[in-house]
């Protein structure tokens, strides 16, 4: 799903500094359903990886304690303006994300 | 901390020494200079960040959230709302002047002809209305994320709403003697907190002071549960065991009326990270 | 159900899974690693995720506030300054499930990580890194309050 995702990249002297916004409710496994009582199963992002130009730079492991609508900053070497970032991240129940910027 | 159970009205007339006739605008004025007394090394223009002004660490995770807000996504849903055009091809933006640029700091305002306030949800309503699509339930969050859209199309804009002629200010006055009535179990007042003890902590809560309070609706709650502010008046009303009124009840509307009267002169910002 | 027909559907069932690591484009590193994020606490979350015999160092900057306004979602930012770091793991202890997130550097990627964790009560916040075949780490606490109605 593309309209999940939101991302930054701007250059910060010699490294492009990336932001990446994630739609995901991060469901812990934990809540109980305030109607049934029962455990609200666990969904949440469980791997992500970035790619600079296709070549990955950031491989990601995630548990249920990333918040909700996930963040996350991080910072490349060598990268330029005109560059393109991708994120790549799946879920629990196999769902897949995918966003990509070009870096300004 | 304990809450002085003083007649409110009573002391805030006494140390401001307000004439029994006052206006608006000299009630703004006493306001303010109780928070410059009270609260001596806040900024006014800071007043819009309410108890986060007062605790570096607080407004530190708060400009962090905020730089790339978990609402972000939402927004953009928002904006979806905003500009798809109803079933006769119209937009929201035709309601508005200046397609809805620079507005918001104008809401709400007394509708003459119609003798009541009219709010920023009211005026979405009567778009929908107009254009012969179906309205938005008042609190809810369908509504907030249109206005959360909406409402952001003037951010910096300064609030500028006016109480002109007798009947406004007769709705003016109603909003304000809601302001300072003592209600619910707990039987606090809006002022009690946010007036008479602004800047003290509610068990772990410090308390905001009310000027600056309405610049920045809806908010999101740890960044991704929308809150209007009529709803936040809902809240107020639960904290003090009170039974709360509907959204665009009379007394909210009059409330909000005189509330964000109180916030003229202050940059607004649309929506933001609250805890 | 007789030998070959079992060894069939076991085939079978090999080869389902292996599509199914395939069609993701086998673009991750590694499976993901349950036995270190289902730990019930910080040193056997670290032992399971290769953070063992780790030594404390200052070199890792933990940015995180000192009282969390909300719980649900607490900024923190971990830089290392260890030269040769290649990956960097949180944590909260208190948390039900302390390991947060593995992160693994490569190709230029900075040992920096900036993100927005859960934490369910006042906790240590611990960060390990992997730099040049050793382990260090660093902490900071985090207060975590319950509060009301914050406008």
């Amino acid at each position: 799903m593309a309209e999940a995702m939101k991302m930054r990249a701007t250059m910060q002297g010699d490294a492009v500094d990336v932001k990446v916004l994630i739609q995901h409710i991060m469901e812990t496994g934990q809540r109980k359903d305030k109607k049934t009582g029962n455990l609200i199963p666990a969904h949440f992002i469980n791997q992500v990886s970035a790619m600079l130009n296709g070549k990955m730079v950031l491989d990601m492991q995630w548990g249920v304690g990333i918040s909700r609508n996930p963040f996350i900053g991080f910072r490349v070497k060598g990268a330029k303006a005109g560059d393109k970032i991708a994120v790549h991240a799946v879920d629990n129940l196999g769902t897949v994300f995918d966003g990509e910027v070009v870096v300004a | 901390m304990k809450i002085k159970y003083v007649s409110l009205l009573a002391a805030f007339l006494f140390s401001t020494s307000i004439l029994a006739v006052a206006g608006p605008e000299q009630d703004r004025d006493a306001l303010i200079a109780h928070y410059k007394e009270t609260l001596p090394n806040i900024k006014f223009n800071d007043y819009i960040y309410g108890a986060l002004a007062m605790n570096p660490d607080a407004k530190s995770q708060y400009d962090d959230i905020m730089a790339f807000p978990p609402y972000a996504i939402d927004l953009d849903k928002g904006q979806k709302v905003w500009e798809t055009p109803f079933a006769n091809g119209k937009t929201f933006a035709s309601c508005f002047p200046h397609g809805g640029h620079n507005v918001a700091g104008n809401y709400p305002y007394f509708d003459k002809a119609e003798k009541r306030v009219v709010t920023f949800e009211n005026a979405i309503n009567a778009c929908l209305k107009k254009n012969g699509e179906k309205e938005l339930k008042y609190a809810d969050s369908d509504m907030g994320l249109v206005t959360a859209y909406a409402r952001s199309l003037s951010d910096g804009m300064k609030v500028d709403i006016k109480v002109e002629g007798k009947d406004a200010l007769a709705a003016y006055e109603k909003g304000k003697t809601y302001y300072y009535t003592r209600r619910g179990l707990l039987n606090f007042s809006c002022a009690s907190c946010h007036v008479q003890n602004a800047g003290k902590f509610l068990r772990s809560e410090q308390l905001s002071m009310m000027i600056g309070q309405a610049s920045h609706w809806p908010e999101f709650r740890a960044g991704t549960d929308i809150v209007t502010l009529q709803k936040r008046f809902m809240q107020c009303n639960n904290n003090t065991r009170e039974k709360p009124q509907e959204g665009n009840s009379e007394d909210y509307n009059d409330l909000e009326y005189f509330l964000t009267y109180m916030s003229n002169g202050l940059p607004m910002q649309t929506p933001v990270f609250r805890k | 159900m007789d030998r070959r027909n079992f060894l069939k559907s076991m085939g079978a069932a090999i080869a389902v899974c292996a599509a199914g690591l395939l069609r993701s484009g086998g673009v991750f590193a590694a499976t993901w690693n349950s036995l270190a994020f289902t730990a019930k606490d910080t040193a056997d979350a670290m032992k399971n995720a290769g953070y063992v015999g780790a030594a404390e160092n200052k070199d890792i900057m933990i940015k995180v506030p000192d009282i969390a306004e909300n719980g649900a979602v607490v900024p923190v930012e971990v830089t290392s300054n260890i030269p040769g770091t290649t990956s960097i793991a949180i944590f909260v202890d208190k948390n039900p499930n302390p390991m947060i997130a593995d992160f693994e550097f490569m190709n230029g990627a900075e040992p920096f990580i900036a993100t927005r964790v859960k934490m369910a009560s006042t906790s240590i916040v611990r960060a390990s890194v992997k730099a040049g075949g050793k382990i260090y780490t660093n902490s900071r606490e985090v207060k975590v309050t319950i509060g009301g109605c914050g406008g």
